[in-house]
């Protein structure tokens, strides 16, 4: 067992773990925030992907004593908790970018992180951007324009 | 139907989703998040060999691992596991082998269950999976559907005379709805023959299958990541021996299923079996890798089709043969799939005569069953596919050929060859349409500059005007086809006391949004806000009766289910009205909510001032129950048949083979729209798909039956940079065989798409003398076509 101290949406953890144990794991299994979900066991489908110290990272890509003394944020942890969406989370809805829904947290996740990088990304940058989030439902259609309208809303704000 | 000018009708409006807040926020109850006390984990040992006996098998070195309660192996529940359950056995003599959950003696294909560990944590049951030791005796693998038919071939399930499950076959003559085929072929004046192959595709829904069985006393609570929680209970009582009555099944949040979750599965058997046997709440979770080898594959056809025409491009006669790889089992409705097609090889046309022959084959591969359109791509694939062909041969314009053959719009109703009646369409203005939004003369034009200058880059044009049927039902007609299970819905209407509503469905949505549309059905109709609506579903004990969301049923049935009931609420409220208004019913008027009395102003009360009424009941009408609840189930009379025009264009690199899909315009006709952000999305998402199978996906056994396509690194889901955005427009043709003139909508772009995709990389290639390019169209296959001429 190793000891980690990871801040995950703004609450500071300590914990043993398993050297072997992956992030996503702990996530979810330790912390019980399951909004973060595995989708593969080989590091395609983007749907476990988070924030790390504010840069995404597929959380099973990650052990957890990886994490040690690193600052975590979840979809979970994404809005100012106040009852309104994060833009991009808004921007989903708004634009009907999820179907069943399941890689959306990651989807948004990687979002958050391509508009932090790209303020004003065209389609094809969007494209490029999530390419390493995988969605079976949406054809990606109305997520390039979720993101492309989060990035008006962000820019806005 | 209460449209005023307050407050617009809420069918046809743009509705964002109610589901939306959980699933942005990650507040959703997807299966495998679920935790209850004293839970155990389940890990499965799966089959490394894809045809083998078991001759020994030893768990108990599992049983001495960290944190393992039990180890079990096939031998521990042969007495009691039954068999995965085969709803559709299509003919009389339909050879269905047993299928236990867990194997005992012989293993069928790889990644077939063969023992599973239960511990304390998920690590700790993988873990010991490794300490478990089993001998194979290796049989000969059956991988060819045409080498499985030869009398000689070894059996994949020895104790059965042959490989094969059933044949099935229609005849028009013989169902006197056309001309012998026989003679149409023997007088035709052109004929073309082609064999085209469906390759074998994975779902790849994204939420991984996950269970939770909770035993108590004699019943289980299964959660399960399914497409079908009332058809999973009555088998599951059937299969396992469980009283019905003590089972009670939860489709919680269900992360897509796309045909994949539309079954009845060996590991939600196996996990109901081992909960009962360690008496506490297991769950198991799938991961990814066993997903791709265990869960039910689709497609995998050999299609031999004879296309004939008069010389100047009337088509008469058509004749398909099919070999379906069912794979090792006949699962849920496994030798149903191709017959789901035989009533649409003839797509939009006219044909004199008509024959469909299916033999279904068993090999050593995963089973096959329903995958979004579930033989109906294969069919459409085909017509559209050889319909291009002919053209060639004619020397035709493939536009031209279609037109002089589909049905017109005025001859609706149109009963086909296959002795279907469509009901109503258009596909001159669908074609219309999407022909003007890809300026499909100017493409043409650009095309021949193109082609005259030898471009290495050549520009290819592909059509799809499809027709499909849908929304699984009538019930009759599944009878008549031996289908076990019925095709109506059923809904109920609850008005709470405060006048808030609850709709329960028997439709089980996992992304198809029906929580938004089922509220803006009941809005409308008793008059209540959108946001005062709640809909129930996927829990057989809330929603005791239904059968689930599959076959795109849930608006072309279960939609008018719910307007059904709604409706009735508004005729018993009517009654309610009237006796406290001291009216006569004929005199009440209802709109937006308010029942009104005729010829007398502010004599009304408001559906929330009857729903308060009623539940106190102190002044009812006679033979009037305290409520203004109402229930309703519909059985359509009809399929339903949507359709459109979809056209692709693209580039094909002549020197690399990479195809790369410039402009995708689709006009699809669905009857009435309830909510056009949601019908988009199924467009979207199903012309996804059907571009996947065309150019990228293929699940791929080698020589020895072992699936090398078993993750997402060599299974290729197109990502968003593997898909152009697509250009979607509608006609509305109302179905005129439902009240809502609703027709389905999840699985046609799934249909269309493949082979508007397809025709366009072969006809990018025609001047290289290619007339077939092998599914997925990858830049290798496209390369050697180039170099080749054809395959």
């Amino acid at each position: 067992m190793t000891q980690v101290d990871v801040k995950v949406d703004g609450v500071a953890y300590r914990d043993d773990v398993e050297p072997r144990m992956l992030l996503v794991h702990y996530l979810r299994e330790r912390l019980g925030k399951v909004g973060t979900v595995v989708g593969c066991d080989t590091g395609n489908c983007g749907a476990c992907t988070v924030a790390v110290d504010g840069r995404s990272v597929k959380s099973c890509s990650l052990l957890a004593v990886q994490a040690d003394g690193r600052e975590v944020t979840t979809i979970e942890g994404l809005s100012d908790g106040d009852g309104a969406l994060h833009p991009v989370q808004q921007a989903f809805h708004d634009e009907h970018a999820l179907q069943c829904g399941f890689c959306t947290p990651g989807m948004i996740m990687s979002a958050c992180d391509l508009l932090r990088e790209n303020p004003n990304p065209t389609e094809a940058d969007v494209r490029q951007g999530i390419e390493g989030n995988l969605c079976r439902c949406t054809g990606y259609q109305n997520i390039v324009r979720a993101v492309q309208r989060a990035a008006k809303a962000m820019v806005r704000s | 139907m209460t449209a005023t000018a307050e407050r617009p009708a809420e069918i046809g409006q743009a509705r964002k989703r109610k589901e939306d807040a959980r699933l942005v926020t990650g507040r959703t109850m997807w299966t495998d998040n679920l935790t209850l006390p004293g839970m155990l984990h389940m890990a499965i040992l799966r089959s490394p060999v894809a045809h083998a006996r078991i001759t020994s098998i030893d768990v108990s070195g599992a049983r001495q691992r960290p944190g393992v309660i039990a180890a079990f192996s096939g031998q521990d529940f042969k007495d009691v596991q039954g068999s995965i359950p085969c709803v559709w056995p299509v003919t009389e003599d339909t050879v269905v082998p047993n299928h236990p959950s867990i194997a005992v003696d012989q293993v069928n294909h790889v990644g077939e269950a063969v023992a599973a560990v239960v511990a304390r944590s998920k690590a700790e049951a993988q873990d010991a999976l490794e300490a478990i030791d089993v001998d194979y005796e290796p049989l000969a693998p059956i991988l060819d559907m045409e080498a499985a038919l030869a009398d000689d071939a070894p059996r994949v399930h020895p104790e059965l005379s042959s490989n094969k499950s059933y044949t099935w076959a229609f005849e028009s003559g013989a169902a006197g709805s056309g001309r012998p085929i026989e003679d149409v072929l023997r007088e035709a004046e052109v004929t073309v023959t082609r064999r085209f192959r469906q390759q074998r595709i994975i779902p790849a829904f994204m939420e991984p299958r996950s269970t939770v069985v909770l035993p108590e006393g004699d019943g289980v609570t299964v959660w399960s990541s399914t497409q079908i929680p009332h058809v999973l209970r009555t088998l599951m009582s059937l299969s396992l021996g469980i009283p019905e009555q003590k089972i009670r099944v939860i489709a919680p949040d269900v992360g897509g299923g796309f045909g994949g979750k539309l079954q009845v599965t060996p590991e939600e058997f196996l996990t109901t079996l081992v909960a009962r046997r360690v008496g506490k709440p297991v769950k198991y979770t799938e991961s990814r890798s066993e997903s791709m080898m265990s869960c039910h594959h689709g497609r995998d056809q050999i299609q031999d089709i004879t296309i004939t025409a008069t010389q100047d491009g009337r088509l008469t006669g058509l004749d398909v043969h099919i070999l379906s790889d069912m794979g090792a089992y006949a699962r849920l409705i496994t030798p149903g799939i191709p017959i789901l097609g035989a009533f649409m090889f003839n797509g939009i046309y006219k044909f004199d005569a008509y024959r469909f022959v299916c033999d279904g084959v068993f090999t050593t591969k995963t089973p096959t069953d329903a995958v979004r359109g579930a033989g109906r791509p294969e069919a459409t694939f085909a017509i559209e596919r050889i319909v291009d062909e002919l053209a060639a041969e004619l020397g035709m314009d493939p536009m031209q050929l279609r037109r002089k053959n589909w049905i017109s719009h005025d001859e609706f109703p149109f009963t086909t060859v296959t002795g279907i009646t469509y009901d109503s369409g258009n596909y001159e203005a669908a074609t219309d349409r999407a022909l003007e939004l890809i300026q499909w003369d100017e493409l043409k034009k650009e095309q021949a500059e193109r082609r005259a200058r030898h471009d290495t880059v050549q520009l290819g044009l592909g059509i799809s005007t499809f027709s499909e049927l849908c929304g699984w039902a009538p019930s009759r007609l599944l009878g008549a086809l031996r289908y076990a299970g019925g095709g109506w819905e059923q809904a109920t209407v609850r008005v709470l006391p405060t006048g808030k509503v609850e709709v329960v469905t028997g439709t089980s949505p996992h992304g198809q949004g029906n929580e938004t549309t089922w509220s803006q059905i009941v809005a409308d109709r008793v008059g209540v806000p959108f946001e005062d609506v709640e809909v129930l579903h996927g829990d057989t004990q809330t929603s005791p009766r239904g059968w689930d969301t599959y076959g795109s049923r849930s608006a072309a049935v279960g939609a008018v289910a719910v307007s059904n009931a709604a409706l009735r609420v508004v005729e018993k409220a009517k009654r309610v009205a009237a006796h406290l208004l001291e009216a006569s019913e004929d005199d009440i008027e209802f709109a937006d909510g308010k029942f009104s009395v005729r010829g007398s102003p502010g004599a009304e009360k408001t559906i929330q001032e009857l729903a308060f009424e009623a539940f106190a009941a102190h002044d009812m009408p006679e033979g009037v129950e305290p409520n203004l609840d109402a229930e309703a189930t519909y059985d359509p009379v009809a399929l339903s048949f949507p359709h459109g025009t979809h056209l692709c264009a693209v580039d094909v690199d002549t020197e690399t083979g990479r195809t790369t899909i410039r402009k995708y315009v689709c006009v699809d006709d669905v009857g009435t729209v309830i909510n056009p952000l949601i019908v988009d999305g199924q467009v979207h998402g199903g012309v996804a798909h059907g571009i996947a199978q065309a150019l990228y996906e293929e699940a791929v056994f080698d020589d020895d039956g072992n699936l090398t396509t078993g993750t997402l690194v060599d299974y290729l889901v197109p990502s968003a940079l593997d898909l152009p955005s697509f250009t979607t427009d509608r006609t509305v043709s109302p179905a005129t065989t439902n009240p809502l003139g609703v027709k389905g909508v999840g699985e046609t772009g799934a249909i269309a798409a493949t082979p508007a995709v397809v025709n366009a990389v072969v006809d990018a290639l025609r001047p290289f003398g290619v007339t077939d390019v092998r599914m997925p169209c990858t830049p290798e296959r496209v390369w050697r076509a180039v170099q080749g001429g054809s395959e």
